[in-house]
C-alpha cells in the first residue's frame, strides 16, 4: 500500500517535470519564430522605404537614372523572392545596390541638404541597423533553443516530442555581411 | 540567454544578504539596548517593518518617483528620430517584449539612466547634454547600456538594496538623534535602574552606539561594491548588444570629459546612471566610496576588446586592464562559447552636425517637450513662442505679417519635427534669430 502510493507520488511528480520541461520547449521555439518574424518585419520596412527615397532622389539626380532604376528592380526582386534562400540572395543584392546609392549621393549637396532626404536617411539607416540586429537577436534565440535541446535532461524530452533543432541565420559571402552597414560619407 | 544572466547572480547576492545581516543585527541592538530582556526580537521586526514598507513603496512607485525627481519628460518619435530609433534598435537586439518609454532631462550634464521594475515597464531617460555631444554610436552605447540594466534586472535589484541601504540609514538616525536629545534624562534614570541590572546593558548600549553609527557607512560601502559590479556587467552586455565596444568607449570619454552635476541624483539612485553624476563629490576617497568604476578603466577594458565582443572577450580585457582575476561576468555568460565578431564602425551621417547645430537642435527638443510652438514666417524668420505667450496672434518681428498663434498642444509635435531636423539651408535663414 505504502509502496504503491509512493509510487503513485514519483509519478505524479515526474509527469508535472515533464510538464514544466516540454512548456519551457514551446516557450523557446515560440520566441525563435518571434524572433525570425522580426527580420522580415524590419525587411519589409526597407522595402516601404526605398520609393520614398528614389522619389526624392529623382528630381536631383537627372544624371543618374541607371542608379536609382538598379534600386528599384532590385527592391521587387527581393519583394518577389519566396525561398529563404532566393530572399536572402536578393535582401544582399538590395543592401548593394543601396549602399552603391548613397556613395553616388556624395556628389549631390543639393539632395544631401534635402529636409526629407535627411529623415528618409535616418529612417534607413536605422531599419539596416535594425535588420542587422534582429539577425543577431535571431541567432541569441536558436542558441538558447538549441542549447536547451541537446542538454540533459530536456533533451529527453525534446526526443520524445520530436523537437527539431533550428538553424542559424547565416549570411553566405562577406561582402554581404559587411554592406548592411550603409555609409553616408 | 539573458535569463541565464538573470538567474546567476550569487555574488552580489551574497553582498545583498550581507546588507539584510545588517539591517537585522542593528534592529536587534537597537531593540535590545531600549528594552533589555527581549527587545531585540521586536527591535528586528521594526527594521524589518521599516524595510518592507520602504520597498513596497519604491516597487510600485520608483518608476515614477525617479523620473519625477529628475524632472524627465516623455518624449515621442516625432520629436527626436533618431533617438527613438537607436532605443528601439537595442530593443531588437535585446528582445526586449515591449518599446521601452523614452524620456529627456533638461540638464547639461551629459548622462543617462535606466528605469522600471521588469522589461515591460522600463524606461530610458537621458539627458539633453549627453544628445548635444554624442554622434549616432556613441548614443547607441550609451542606450545598450542603459538597455542592458533594464535586461539583467539591475533596476529591480538596485532598488531593493538601496531601499535597505535608507532603511539602516533611517533606524541609526533615529537611534543616535534619541540618545542625543534624551542624553540627560536617560542616563540619570540609567544610573540609578542600572545597578540593579549590571553592567551587562551599559555595554549592549555601548555596543548598539557603535554599530549604529558604522551600520550605515558599512551598508554604503557593500552598496557601492554592488553598484560597480552591476556597471561593469552592464558594459559587457552593452558591448554584446551593439557589437562594437568602441561607441561606448568613446561616449564614455566624451561624458567624462564634462564636469557637470546631475543636482537631482543621490547617493541611492546614482547606481542607475551610466556614470557618477555626482562626480565631484563622491570620487576623492577614490574606489570604495564610488558607485562607478573609474570611467577610464572602463574605457580602457573596452578598448581592450580587440578580438570579439562576448562576455569572454570582456572578461579577458578586464583581466588583462585590471591584472585582477576576479570573474566579474557570471559563470553562465562565460559559457557562451560562440564567437561574437566585432562589427565595423557605423554609419556617419551625411554631413555630421556641428556642435553648434547639435546644441540648437536639443534647445528646441527641449522647448518642444515644454510646449512651445514653433512658428514659420512666410519671410523665413522662425519664432519660437513659449507656452505661457496668451495673444492670438502677433506681427512678425521680421516683416510685420500678422501670424497666428496655435493653442498650446495643439499640432506643435510636427512643427517641431520640422525645426529638429532643420536643413542646412533652412539654417541660414533661422540664425537670424
Amino acid at each position: 500500500m505504502v509502496f504503491a502510493l509512493l509510487l503513485l507520488g514519483i509519478i505524479v511528480v515526474l509527469v508535472f517535470i515533464v510538464i514544466g520541461m516540454y512548456n519551457a520547449l514551446i516557450q523557446l521555439r515560440n520566441q525563435v519564430k518571434n524572433a525570425w518574424s522580426q527580420i522580415d518585419v524590419q525587411l519589409k520596412r526597407r522595402h516601404d522605404l526605398i520609393p520614398n527615397l528614389v522619389e526624392t532622389a529623382k528630381g536631383y539626380m537627372m544624371h543618374e537614372r541607371q542608379t536609382l532604376e538598379n534600386i528599384t528592380a532590385a527592391r521587387s526582386r527581393a519583394m518577389q523572392a519566396e525561398s529563404v534562400g532566393d530572399k536572402a540572395k536578393a535582401e544582399g543584392e538590395l543592401s548593394g545596390v543601396m549602399s552603391k546609392f548613397f556613395l553616388v549621393v556624395e556628389n549631390y549637396p543639393d539632395l544631401k541638404a534635402n529636409q526629407n532626404f535627411l529623415a528618409l536617411q535616418e529612417e534607413l539607416t536605422s531599419t539596416e541597423n535594425k535588420i542587422a540586429f534582429s539577425r543577431q537577436a535571431y541567432n541569441d534565440q536558436v542558441l538558447f533553443y538549441n542549447n536547451k535541446i541537446q542538454m540533459f535532461p530536456s533533451n529527453i524530452i525534446a526526443g520524445m516530442f520530436s523537437f527539431q533543432q533550428s538553424e542559424f541565420f547565416q549570411v553566405e559571402d562577406k561582402a554581404e555581411r559587411d554592406v548592411p552597414k550603409v555609409s553616408f560619407s | 540567454m539573458w535569463e541565464l544572466i538573470k538567474q546567476n547572480q550569487r555574488k552580489s547576492f551574497v553582498l545583498f544578504i550581507l546588507m539584510g545581516g545588517c539591517l537585522i543585527l542593528l534592529g536587534y541592538l537597537i531593540g535590545s539596548a531600549y528594552a533589555p530582556p527581549d527587545g531585540g526580537i521586536a527591535g528586528v521586526v521594526v527594521a524589518l517593518a521599516i524595510w518592507m514598507v520602504l520597498s513596497l513603496i519604491s516597487y510600485f512607485g520608483g518608476d515614477s518617483i525617479m523620473l519625477g525627481v529628475s524632472g524627465a519628460k516623455e518624449i515621442t518619435r516625432d520629436m527626436h528620430p533618431q533617438l527613438y530609433n537607436v532605443v528601439e534598435e537595442m530593443k531588437i537586439a535585446g528582445s526586449l517584449p515591449t518599446m521601452p518609454k523614452i524620456y529627456i532631462i533638461d540638464s547639461p550634464a551629459p548622462n543617462a539612466f535606466a528605469t522600471g521594475r521588469k522589461p515591460e515597464t522600463a524606461a530610458i531617460a537621458v539627458t539633453a547634454g549627453l544628445l548635444a555631444r554624442v554622434n549616432r554610436d556613441e548614443l547607441q552605447g550609451v542606450v545598450a547600456h542603459e538597455m542592458s540594466h533594464i535586461l539583467n534586472r539591475d533596476v529591480l535589484y538596485m532598488t531593493f538594496a538601496g531601499v535597505m541601504l535608507g532603511a539602516i540609514a533611517i533606524l541609526s538616525q533615529v537611534f543616535l538623534r534619541g540618545m542625543w536629545y534624551s542624553g540627560h534624562s536617560s542616563s540619570r534614570y540609567r544610573s540609578r535602574s542600572s545597578s540593579g541590572r549590571g553592567q551587562g546593558q551599559a555595554i549592549i548600549m555601548i555596543v548598539a552606539l557603535v554599530f549604529a553609527i558604522l551600520a550605515p557607512i558599512m551598508a554604503r560601502l557593500l552598496y557601492f561594491a554592488i553598484s560597480r559590479k552591476r556597471e561593469y556587467l552592464a558594459d559587457a552586455s552593452a558591448a554584446r548588444l551593439t557589437r562594437y565596444p568602441e561607441g561606448l568607449a568613446s561616449a564614455l570619454e566624451k561624458i567624462s570629459d564634462s564636469k557637470d552635476d546631475l543636482p537631482s541624483a543621490n547617493a541611492i539612485t546614482a547606481p542607475l546612471y551610466i556614470v557618477n553624476p555626482l562626480k565631484n563629490k563622491g570620487m576623492k576617497l577614490s574606489d570604495l566610496t564610488s558607485t562607478h568604476p573609474p570611467i577610464s578603466l572602463r574605457i580602457k577594458i573596452l578598448r581592450g576588446m580587440a578580438s570579439g565582443a562576448g562576455y569572454n572577450n570582456y572578461q579577458k580585457a578586464f583581466s588583462r586592464v585590471t591584472g585582477q582575476h576576479s570573474t566579474i561576468i557570471p559563470s553562465s555568460g562565460l559559457k557562451d562559447t560562440e564567437t561574437v565578431p566585432l562589427r565595423a564602425a557605423g554609419t556617419t551621417e551625411a554631413a555630421p552636425p556641428t556642435a553648434k547645430d547639435q546644441n540648437r537642435q536639443v534647445g528646441d527638443l527641449i522647448r518642444a517637450v515644454n510646449q512651445f510652438r514653433f512658428l514659420t514666417c512666410t519671410c523665413g524668420l522662425k519664432i519660437k513662442v513659449p507656452p505661457d505667450f496668451t495673444q492670438a496672434a502677433f506681427p512678425c518681428p521680421g516683416c510685420g505679417a500678422s501670424l497666428a498663434v496655435p493653442a498650446v498642444g495643439a499640432a506643435t509635435f510636427a512643427a517641431a519635427l520640422h525645426s529638429l531636423t532643420g536643413t542646412p539651408n533652412q539654417k541660414r535663414t533661422s540664425s537670424q534669430r
